[in-house]
Order: C-alpha cells, then structure tokens, then sequence
C-alpha cells in the first residue's frame, strides 16, 4: 500500500450499502402498482424494434404515469445515431 | 375492539417469531387478553420458542378444517394468564389455508372478546405471508440494519399497501412500524453497519423499536422462555418500550448509542 493510500478516506461500508438501497428501493417503487405485463411488453417491443434496428435493450423505457384518474403509457426508445458510413 | 398485528419481514432468520412471541408476551403481562397465530404453516415454530411445543394438540389448520373447537386448539400460557398461542400445522400442503378459514378463526377470536391477535408472518411472500398480512389493521416489519433484509421489507410494505383487505376495501392504510433487530451501536459507530436513521430514512416509516444484538436471544429460545420475560436483558427492556410504544406511549429509543467508557476503561482497555 503507497504511502497516499493511507490518507485516502475509504468510504464506509454503511454509507455504501445506503446509497446502494436508496437507488434500488426507489427504482423498485417505480415499478412497484404498474401492471405485471410491463416488463413482458417492454421485451416484445425490444424484439420487434430490433428486427429494424439494433437498439440497446436499455433504450426503451416504458412507463406508466397517473394522471388526475387516467393513466399514461408512455413509451420512449432512442434509437442508435446514424453512423455516416453506413448505407 | 380487537386489533390484529401481522409481525412480517419478507426476509427469513430476522425475528419474526422472536418479536411476535415477546410483544404477545409484553401486551398480555400489561392485562390485555391476546392470542398470538403462527402463519408458518409446515414449518410450526413459534411453540418452541413459547415453551409450549409439547402441549400442542390441535393446531390452526384443524381448526379451520372443523376437527376441532378453536377453544380446544388455544394453548394457555403457563407464565402469564391472558396470553394464548395457537400453533402452526406441520403439514406439507400449501393450500391448508384460505382466506375464508382464516377470517373465520379471526372473527371468532374477536367475537372472545380477545384485545389483539398477532400474526407472526412466515418468510416469503407466499400465501402464508399474504394472509398473515390480509386482515391486519397494524404491521410490524422487523428488519435487520442489512441491505437484503431492507429490501425485503419494502418489498413487504409495498404489499401491505395493495394486497390487504384494507387497501382492497378502500378502507385507510394499515399502519406500518418497523422494528430493527440485531442492532449494534458499536458497528454502527465504526459506520460498519446502516443507522436507526438510515433504515428509517430508506424505507420512510416510523420506528417503533430497536432491539440491540445480544446472546440473551439464543439462549431464550433455548429455554422456551419469550426474551422479554427476562428482566436482566437489555432486549426484554428494548421489547417491553416497543410494547409501550404499541399501546400508545412516548418513549425515547435506548440501547442505540455504544455504552461511553470510563477513563479507566479506555486506558486499560476493558
């Protein structure tokens, strides 16, 4: 161990596992009262999709939002950049 | 008025059964009339810790199948007079418990006239779990400072939010509390281990006890004896605030703070 690892502060342990929790428990209460297809539709989407483009499977993002007693699908993909070469 | 309290967690082995066995125990000391269910059926357990494993004739499931009288299934605790345990049946069909059967035992302990029923919640969030949860006006979520056994329990409070009767019925929250189980001040100083704060912070509900880590647990179960019944223990005094806390009291948290040593203490290490 160089003699500057020393002084670096490590990061507690309970401060990871916090900030780890934070970020999944909020990602999983998004999800959490949407209907249990979301995730099967979101994949469907991505295998039609990718049979006209090669999309990243993290570029869809399908969301259900409530609005004032109705509900909104809201589906986003972002499509790859074109590359200049191609044709 | 009864209450019905599901003691749940999702995550196995953080004190379900321990804490349903020293709250029963704490409420009934205090006068009130309480039977406490184990939900854990095929897998009965909270008769050993209760002591009363041997005096276990007729259980929940014959109960509900009709081979019995709940009367005669209720198991009166030796200690103290107003507390009864009904046990979990060891068989290995998972559909031994319905709804309907469920509501049935419930409403006949209400009818009893019994002050709170607590349900101590199997792990998972199979049926057992579900209905140990279903009728509940109050959850006690036990928790350990530990990253899966927190994201279990909001897993659970996500639950008790949607499949309960009250959220079905449209009939107001359950009220949730979490209790911290295994708690040590010392490792949470060292920022080894998530604070009260920390958890409470995650999960966002109040804290209704800290129980802090300590041998007196093992060896309360070893002896069938509820930990809360041992006087000595600073885990009998963290339950019996929780219990306090159940009926309503102000009391401060204790046990979270790591003892201050003494000068000597500190120098000659102690």
């Amino acid at each position: 161990m160089g003699l500057l690892a020393l002084f670096k502060r490590q990061p507690k342990s309970a401060n990871i596992a916090k900030e780890r929790l934070r970020i999944i428990v909020a990602q999983e209460r998004t999800a959490r009262g949407g209907p249990d297809y979301l995730p099967l539709l979101r994949r469907e989407l991505l295998e039609v999709i990718r049979k006209y483009v090669n999309v990243d499977p993290e570029a869809i993002v399908v969301n259900l939002e409530k609005e004032d007693g109705h509900e909104v699908l809201e589906l986003s993909v972002a499509l790859p950049e074109k590359k200049p070469a191609a044709t | 008025m009864t209450e019905i309290i599901v003691v749940t967690s999702g995550k196995g082995g953080v004190g379900k059964t321990t804490t349903s066995a020293s709250l029963s125990s704490g409420l009934a000391r205090r006068g009130k009339k309480v039977a406490v269910i184990d939900f854990d059926i095929g897998l009965r357990n909270l008769d050993l810790v209760m002591g009363c494993e041997r005096r276990v004739v007729y259980d929940f499931v014959n109960v509900i199948h009709g081979d019995c009288t709940l009367k005669q299934a209720l198991i009166k605790d030796k200690r103290i007079e107003t507390l009864f345990v009904l046990a979990a049946s060891q068989t290995r069909d998972k559909d031994a418990l319905s709804a309907e059967g469920v509501r049935k035992v419930l409403d006949e302990l209400i009818a009893d006239g019994f002050d709170y029923i607590v349900c101590d919640s199997p792990a998972g969030i199979e049926k057992g779990a579900h209905l140990a949860m279903y009728f509940a006006d109050r959850a006690i979520v036990v928790v350990n400072p530990e990253v899966s056994s927190v994201r279990d329990s909001d897993r659970i409070l996500g639950l008790l939010a949607s499949k309960t009767q009250k959220a079905e019925k449209g009939e107001g929250p359950v009220k949730e509390h979490l209790l911290l189980t295994r708690y040590s001040p010392r490792r949470v100083a060292a920022g080894e281990m998530m604070s009260v704060d920390d958890v409470k912070e995650i999960l966002g509900i109040d804290v209704i006890g800290v129980i802090p880590e300590s041998p007196d647990v093992l060896s309360a179960s070893n002896a069938g004896t509820p930990v809360i019944l041992n006087e000595a223990s600073d885990v009998a005094r963290a339950y019996e605030d929780a219990v306090g806390r159940l009926l309503g009291e102000t009391i401060p948290l204790r046990f979270i703070e790591e003892p201050k040593k003494g000068f000597f203490a500190r120098v000659f290490g102690g």
